[in-house]
């Protein structure tokens, strides 16, 4: 169980975070909703150690996740970048086997080869595309290559960041059924930060709406459909007027 | 008081800024030394910044040596001296031209395209990935470079050193009359094993600025494409100014009377 405790993370005199406190349950799909500039991104971050929180805790099965025991959680975890962050030097199966060629997770690298070969045909794509550079590469292939690199160690938590921006909506459809897929068929605790609504419901377990550096809302994706909270609703309107300043 | 303010706050900004850039070269030195160590990244990095370097290096050395051969046999006619052209030609490019042109050359070369390289991954988030894949960006991107960097740019200055001293001594039999055996003899007789030294010590501390500049304003990028070109221009510039700043304290430390 990943569980946030008060985080805080101020940028200069703007309040980012102002003691966001999430949990999330083992297994579980948690999905965080919120406008732009509203701290998706930067909560990520202070989960994953990218950024020092000002105040609060990340705990990891109970344990605090410090300095220390930050190298124990991320062995455990797999990202999917916005932009899938691949590595423009390295092929497409290097990418994917990043963690498998070196680190303690070290494997042959023929066992790494076939391994990623694996991985991307999971995501859909050929192993013909295994010997191009990211840059050859569409958008979408671009991040069905990242989410084979996520899940390449077989990680136990999932962060996917923002996994249908810049797609058109049959390209995000597909990421959002192999998301979905690949969570309930690895059991792997996933947290995704969107602002996609079709990502919310094809994806979430529960979501958690980040408002004013705060959890303003969580719930199930039924109990989302159904609240009359104006903040939630606003939000998966997609309406400009209500409680949601839309001057950010 | 403005004025006096206006300074102080230059002052402090490049207090600041040289020790951002002292801590970033104890926490690559750190890095250097523990494992895990990215063999692959810095064969690619040998490649990168020695052998793809010997063009341009060894262009500039060439005509160099060409360039000063003409030059001192045209001043030292004027002393009836024309016999030192050799010599001079060996201990200029040697001691002097050959570490500090080629420490140029690598810094316009290769600053740049490690500073571009590192601060797109930075704004497209790849130093964040490598740290999601539990890699730490200071050895598997920083420490690999200024290794490679404190191997090749020597190699690259005695490659360098040895093909200036050709384009002298090709103008020199050529142009200049000089018979091939006597320029090669005043060549030997003239140059020390220190002057080679030096040089390549000077190019090994080049090889560290030039890196170091690259990684340290690579890492610190701005976002979005302005501040990937701001970041490639701080390293040419900073390195450029610091290869000429050190090649005078090293000059000052071997050389003065």
């Amino acid at each position: 169980m990943i569980r946030v405790e008060g985080l805080c993370k101020a940028f200069g005199d703007t309040q980012v975070l102002d003691g966001v406190t999430l949990d999330v349950a083992t297994g579980e799909s948690c999905v965080i909703i919120g406008g732009s500039g509203t701290g998706k991104s930067v909560l990520l971050k202070c989960i994953l150690g990218l950024a020092r929180p000002d105040a609060g805790a990340v705990l990891l099965d109970g344990d605090s996740v410090t300095r220390t025991g930050r190298e124990a959680f991320l062995s455990r975890f797999g990202m999917l970048f916005q932009g899938a962050a691949l590595f423009d030097s390295l092929p497409i199966w290097e990418n994917v086997a990043f963690r498998l060629l070196r680190g303690p997770l070290r494997r042959p690298r023929a066992e790494a080869h076939e391994i990623a070969i694996e991985k991307l045909r999971r995501v859909g794509l050929s192993p013909d595309i295994a010997d191009l550079y990211p840059a050859e590469l569409s958008g979408g292939m671009q991040k069905r290559a990242g989410l084979a690199r996520a899940i390449a160690a077989d990680p136990e938590i999932i962060f996917f960041d923002e996994p249908t921006t810049g797609l058109d909506p049959i390209m995000a459809g597909v990421i959002n059924d192999l998301i979905r897929g690949i969570v309930s068929e690895m059991g792997v605790t996933a947290l995704t930060i969107t602002h996609d609504m079709g990502s919310v419901r094809a994806i979430a377990d529960r979501v958690a709406l980040l408002h004013a550096g705060t959890v303003r809302w969580q719930g199930t994706v039924a109990e989302m459909e159904a609240t009359a909270d104006p903040y939630v609703t606003q939000f998966i309107e997609g309406r400009a007027d209500g409680p949601i300043s839309a001057l950010r | 008081m403005s004025h006096l303010a206006r300074l102080g706050a230059a002052v402090l900004s490049l207090l600041a800024g040289t020790g951002r850039v002292v801590l970033f070269l104890l926490a690559a030195a750190h890095a250097l030394v523990r494992p895990p160590f990215y063999f692959s990244e810095l064969r690619r990095a040998l490649l990168n910044i020695g052998y793809f370097s010997l063009p341009v290096v060894g262009l500039t050395a060439f005509f160099t040596g060409a360039a000063l051969a003409l030059q001192i046999y045209e001043g030292g006619a004027r002393f009836n001296v024309q016999s030192v052209v050799p010599s001079i030609v060996a201990i200029a490019i040697v001691r002097e031209l050959g570490p500090v042109l080629g420490g140029l050359m690598v810094a316009a070369r290769v600053a740049s395209s490690i500073a571009a390289e590192i601060g797109t991954m930075r704004v497209t988030e790849q130093i964040d990935a490598l740290v999601t894949l539990s890699t730490d960006p200071m050895r598997y991107l920083v420490a690999p470079r200024l290794l490679a960097a404190v191997i090749a740019v020597p190699a690259l200055v005695a490659v360098g050193d040895a093909i200036g001293i050709m384009g002298g001594w090709l103008v020199g039999t050529s142009r200049l009359g000089v018979p091939s055996a006597a320029y090669l003899q005043a060549t030997r007789d003239f140059l020390e094993a220190g002057d080679v030294l030096s040089g390549l010590v000077k190019g090994a501390v080049f090889g560290l600025i030039v890196a170091l500049m690259g990684c340290y304003h690579g890492m610190n990028s701005d976002r979005g494409a302005q501040g990937v070109g701001r970041a490639t221009t701080s390293a040419v510039v900073s390195s450029a100014i610091l290869v000429l700043a050190a090649n005078y304290l090293m000059t000052e430390v071997f050389f003065s009377p």
